[in-house]
């Protein structure tokens, strides 16, 4: 992205590391959340926010309602299938470097609702870089994890997200390309094209795990 | 309100209640209206279920609400059950209804057939109904007729079959995949 990848490619070797480690605390540090608290799970996540469990003392000062300005989408609640797509287009929503925090037993694997209506899983939407399980869990584990992001975030390499955006990721998420139906199976459903949603975004493609 | 109504009620030979037990006014508010409005009573666990034919359920309903002695204002609830599908009715839909006035709760079941699962919508009665008939509809797959807007609520815009019918898996038929 940007100036530390410029920086970065015309750095030797010994002095990307240091660029890396700089890069690595300065965005660790700094991980604000995007509000994505869907179920009871949220209310743990609003816990691990107030002042008893401070989850801004690691970084996590604001949680930003646009996804924008967000770098970790903590996806806290059960997904209906409803919901998904419009899960997706918020992370797609989401700059570089963004991760993804599976928040509760029904974020990781569908929980409790083996049933038609749940996502099993929100791995099968997005990539996700914490699993956290619990129902709900304990703010704690949710700080915790937010810790374990900060070391995984700690170990990647600028080497690994690059610059100039790929052409097919650029347009796989357009606007008003979702199912344009009015609910109503009594006529016929009318289904306009959609883009697959299945395009790796850069974050998926990274090297550094 | 009950005097009258349980000496009258001793008169209709329509009810069949158990010995000493009285009789619901508003099933006898009913029938004295129109003797075929209330096909069958069911008096248990202290509440009253009146079946009705699908046909009247729009006047008996206005009936419901406007009559000063039942006064229900309140509709609590339309659900849909679905017995099963060798059952012959298969689908009821039950109208819970209360009386914020009289404090007094009633239920109507309207028993349908599978494939004529249609229903006039209360819609123009209480304005709730909208979003409880489309919930029923979304589910079961009962139509209501003259329904303002009779649309999926709950599930996908673009989903195929009803979710709560007895033969829809538990799972559904495919995991949800992003195509």
């Amino acid at each position: 992205m940007g100036l530390e990848n410029i920086i970065g490619e015309a750095l030797p070797e010994i002095l990307t590391t240091q660029l890396d480690a700089l890069i690595n605390w300065a965005r660790k540090s700094s991980l604000w959340p995007a509000t994505f608290g869907l179920a009871c799970c949220a209310i743990e996540m609003m816990n691990a926010t107030s002042g008893r469990n401070d989850l801004a003392r690691f970084g996590s000062e604001v949680f930003r309602a646009s996804p924008r300005q967000a770098d970790v989408m903590i996806v806290s609640g059960r997904v209906s299938r409803k919901m998904a797509p419009v899960l997706r287009r918020i992370y797609d929503q989401m700059p570089e470097p963004k991760w993804v925090i599976s928040m509760g037993a029904c974020a990781t694997s569908g929980g409790v609702f083996d049933n038609y209506a749940i996502v099993q899983g929100v791995d099968k939407i997005v990539p996700v870089d914490v699993y956290i399980p619990g129902c709900p869990p304990r703010p704690e584990m949710l700080i915790h994890a937010v810790m374990m992001l900060q070391d995984k975030v700690m170990k990647e390499s600028i080497r690994d997200r690059r610059d100039a955006p790929d052409e097919e990721a650029r347009e796989a998420i357009t606007p008003g390309t979702l199912p344009v139906t009015d609910g109503s199976s009594l006529g016929e459903t009318r289904v306009a094209e959609s883009k697959p949603y299945t395009i790796a975004s850069r974050h998926e493609k990274r090297r550094s795990f | 309100m009950e005097q009258p109504n349980s000496q009258s009620n001793q008169t209709e030979s329509q009810e069949s209640n158990a010995a000493g037990t009285t009789p619901s006014p508003v099933a006898a508010a009913l029938q004295r209206e129109n003797p075929e409005w209330v096909r069958e009573v069911i008096e248990a666990l202290g509440e009253t279920t009146l079946i009705v034919p699908r046909e009247y359920i729009a006047n008996i309903c206005a009936l419901l609400k406007t009559a000063p002695g039942l006064q229900f204002n309140f509709l609590a609830d339309i659900c849909g059950f679905d017995r099963g599908p060798e059952e012959e009715p298969r689908f009821e839909v039950n109208y819970h209804l209360f009386s914020t006035m009289k404090h007094h709760r009633v239920r109507l079941k309207v028993l349908l057939n599978e494939d004529d699962a249609h229903v006039p919508s209360v819609t123009g009665i209480w304005r709730t109904a909208n979003w409880h008939e489309r919930e029923t509809y979304d589910l079961f797959g009962v139509v209501f007729d003259d329904h303002p807007d009779l649309r999926r609520i709950l599930l996908p815009d673009d989903w195929q079959g009803h979710a709560l019918r007895k033969d829809f898996p538990l799972r559904g038929y495919e995991p949800y995949s992003l195509e």
